[in-house]
């Protein structure tokens, strides 16, 4: 008890919540400006934190941190393109809300389930980092195959036209992935000669590209006059938020759990989480023909889940050093300079500071309460702009984050040619959520089916032989067989009946 | 005292004016923001030192550093990035030991030669790290598994033909095994590779003694030598791989600032002096002793020579390991 008092008025202290109220906006603005990350924040952050004492420093990372991931949701929401990776997975369900005037619920639905993600995510890392964190370390490139294994079969279910449509846009996504050297055997693949694209293509131009270019593209090929978008205040945005909350409590415990245990996993963060989330919460609702037309369910739990795997990356950075995603990476090298050595023995050496840390995440996430709802009113304007002016506007922005992501105008050349990809798919009834899982997970995917191949000599009974990769493939295979079981079975049932 | 001041002040308008007139072009280098390249990720240990140089670079010339990580392609895009912009000291990087690697591999012709070299500042040995529980205690014990049963105990640490798996694939070639009796099973870096040791993956890293540290601390992970001539100064309980086994191999990482070739004369001159300033900083050495990286200073020629001679002995021993093309 007397650690955690020191450790509130560590955290308590004027310059403290100065410094993080000034992080609180920074993050704000770079997590609403696409191509943006919370990683790219965090590391523009670093040469500030060196000159603060170790709290103001962790808990300027963990606000912008915060503050950023929610602000991806912002753009995402009103002119479909998503601020940050991690609001990719909803993207399209809350532009549709915007496009039938809710875009006031679509944001306060997302701002209410950031904040709770966010606490529920540090209540997991305070009460159980040392647990979870042995947990997460069993994880081997086994466990990880099966892991993106499951998460590719999110495609399936997310995908809104034919299932074999959105198992071709999977397979198109899986195949960008590809693109470059390849990490196991070190060779490059399909780049031609191009240096640039032996990096691969780069995820963030590719989700600019496909979400926000084709989007353009669509409004400038239309020929008739585009439905003016409809009139909308936001005003209120808590307004109407008791009963979406009430009726998605499930979704949003549900959420928070996904966020939290996929984010402890080192490799899998938030972006990963939003998208399992997403997928469950289809899989599981009551209205599955819903999702994908403006329902508000499925940002329930995708919301929760991106914020709640934001504190779960820690655990495992905090515990052994391991990072849980970009972030932790590099927050890692911060503890270090701090003299918090991550490790078991940072809980004896400076309590007091870990307890601070934690107390970060919860002021942080009570702070994006208000601060979200100021940053919701000051995005409407955006809507109000006519849509001529505002399609070469949001262009010009996914010029600029395109390139800033990597300081090269190829980034840019990537996202042009995806954006058109994107809308011959989306004209001809191809959904592009598919694709843009399969760039997210083909990597993964990959590395770690070959890793466990070279460990098991071959054998495909490795994936198998460690208790834990034993039950996830036996579920993944399961999940798989489900629809094929019921076919056979309906078909039995017909050919029954007709005889 | 007055007038002094007066006339004192004139002169330097003078001067300045002079300075004007005779290089109407060329004013005192740097007069815009410079661009600092990392080729790797953010988080890691290139990302940490070069934001650390970037930081008090800025303090010292005056003008902001903007640290740019330009990835993958293990390492070629960030390389090559720096070797072909303008050499005008307004883009400059870190380059790595991999740069006397990847034209081995036939992955780039690009080499340490195509860059001015202004400083190098960290070296770190490699390791040899096991999992707490395992029945190695000793390097020699680890040799004579493998020996025992080539092909059956992996190691991790790094990509294919990474410093990492050099290291390991180079001590076997050394110690009379096939380079790769201990198959390499690739991983996206230091710390994923120590997931896998410490989930049971893999039996063996070899990747430098620093990256291991927090494992190490926590006890998950026993560090069994260190492929050095002499043991480190932030970690002398960890043997070298010659007191253990007499094998004379030692394998390390290395880090320095770097501008593209062609950089004028008082242009490399400024950026070296800097550098040397930030290098004996007090800020610089307690970063990286509280690290744990490895502190090494050589510029210019000396640092031309340190990229030549490690780009020799690591084609041989790419050679050697079966990892050149």
């Amino acid at each position: 008890m007397d650690i955690f008092l020191q450790a509130l008025f560590l955290i308590l202290d004027p310059y403290v919540l100065g410094v993080m109220f000034l992080a609180a906006l920074f993050g704000l603005f770079v997590g609403a400006i696409p191509g943006l990350t919370a990683t790219m924040a965090t590391a523009l952050l670093i040469p500030f934190t060196f000159f603060m004492d170790p709290v103001p420093a962790i808990a300027a990372i963990v606000t912008t941190v915060a503050m950023a991931i929610f602000a991806g949701d912002i753009p995402g929401a009103l002119l479909r393109i998503p601020g940050t990776p991690a609001s990719a997975a909803y993207c399209d369900e809350a532009f549709a809300m915007t496009q039938r005037g809710e875009a006031e619920k679509a944001l306060g639905t997302g701002l209410v389930c950031a904040v709770i993600g966010g606490v529920m995510g540090a209540i997991v890392l305070s009460v159980a980092a040392p647990s979870l964190a042995e947990f997460a370390i069993q994880f081997s490139s086994f466990e990880y195959f099966w892991l993106a294994c499951l998460g590719l079969s999110c495609a399936v279910v997310i995908s809104t036209s034919s299932t074999v449509k959105g198992f071709v846009s999977l397979l198109i996504g899986l195949f960008i992935a590809t693109i470059g050297i390849d990490v196991t055997a070190g060779y490059p693949r399909f780049n031609f000669g191009n240096v640039e694209l032996m990096a691969g293509v780069s995820f963030i131009p590719a989700m600019i590209g496909m979400f926000a270019v084709s989007e353009v593209l669509r409004y400038v090929a239309s020929t008739h006059t585009p439905l003016p978008m409809p009139q909308q205040k936001i005003g209120n945005v808590f307004r109407g938020l008791g009963p979406i909350l009430s009726r998605y409590k499930v979704n949003i415990a549900r959420g928070g759990a996904i966020g939290a245990i996929v984010g402890v996993l080192p490799g899998a963060g938030a972006d990963i989480a939003a998208w399992i989330a997403y997928a469950v919460s289809k899989k599981t609702s009551k209205q599955p023909e819903k999702f994908g037309t403006g329902h508000v369910e499925g940002l329930a739990d995708a919301g929760t889940a991106n914020n709640a795997g934001l504190a779960g990356a820690w655990v495992p950075a905090i515990v052994f050093g391991i990072p849980g995603d970009s972030i932790t990476a590099i927050v890692i090298g911060v503890l270090y300079m701090k003299g918090m050595n991550p490790g078991p023995t940072v809980f004896m050496n400076n309590p007091q500071l870990i307890y601070a840390v934690f107390i970060a995440f919860f002021v942080a996430n009570l702070a994006l309460l208000f601060l979200g709802f100021v940053a919701i009113r000051m995005s409407r304007q955006m809507l109000r702009i006519p849509r001529k002016i505002l399609m070469p506007i949001i262009l010009m922005f996914c010029i600029v984050g395109a390139f800033a992501i990597n300081n090269t105008v190829f980034g840019v050349t990537i996202m042009l040619v995806l954006g058109v990809l994107a809308y011959i798919m989306e004209e001809n009834g191809f959904p592009i959520a598919p694709a843009i899982l399969g760039i997210v997970l083909g990597g993964m995917l990959e590395h770690n089916f070959v890793s466990s191949m070279i460990k098991a000599d071959g054998d495909f009974l490795g994936f198998f032989s460690r208790p834990i990769a034993a039950t996830l493939g036996v579920f993944v295979i399961i999940v798989w067989l489900i629809p094929l079981i019921s076919l056979m079975r309906r078909r039995l049932r017909a050919a029954v009946s007709t005889a | 005292m007055k007038h002094l001041g007066f006339s004192a002040r004139f002169a330097g308008m003078a001067l300045a004016a002079l300075a004007l007139i005779t290089s109407p072009s060329h004013a005192e280098y740097p007069e815009r923001p410079i661009t600092l390249i990392v080729p790797w990720g953010a988080g890691g240990g290139t990302d940490a030192t070069g934001r650390m140089i970037g930081n008090l670079l800025q303090a010292e010339l005056g003008q902001p550093v903007n640290v740019v990580n330009r990835t993958g392609g293990s390492g070629v895009v960030g390389h090559s990035a720096i070797a072909t912009s303008k050499p005008d000291g307004y883009t400059i990087g870190v380059v790595t030991v991999e740069i006397g690697m990847m034209h081995w591999a036939g992955l780039t012709e690009l080499t340490g030669a195509d860059y001015t070299p202004i400083a190098l500042y960290n070296f770190d040995p490699a390791g040899l790290h096991v999992r707490a529980d395992s029945p190695w205690k000793t390097a020699q014990d680890l040799l004579d598994a493998v020996k025992a049963n080539p092909g059956e105990h992996k190691g991790s640490g790094t990509g294919q033909g990474g410093i990492w798996h050099l290291a390991l694939a180079g001590m076997l070639n050394d110690a009379g095994l096939a380079a790769n009796a201990a198959p390499w099973v690739p991983s996206q870096g230091a710390a994923s590779g120590l997931q896998e040791l410490v989930s049971g993956g893999v039996d063996v890293v070899s990747c430098s003694v620093v990256e291991a540290a927090a494992l190490l601390e926590a006890g998950r992970v026993r560090s069994l030598a260190v492929m050095a001539d002499e043991t480190l100064g932030a970690f002398p309980d960890i043997p070298t791989l010659k007191n253990e086994t007499g094998l004379s191999w030692t394998n390390s990482a290395w880090r320095g600032v770097a501008a593209p070739k062609g950089l004028p004369d008082d242009v490399k001159a400024k950026l070296t002096a800097a550098m040397e300033k930030v290098y004996n900083s007090q800020e610089f050495q307690t970063f990286m002793n509280g690290r744990g990286f490895g502190l090494i200073y050589k510029s210019g020629d000396d640092f031309a020579k340190w990229m030549s001679d490690s780009d020799e002995s690591l084609g041989a021993a790419m050679k050697a390991a079966g990892l050149a093309k």
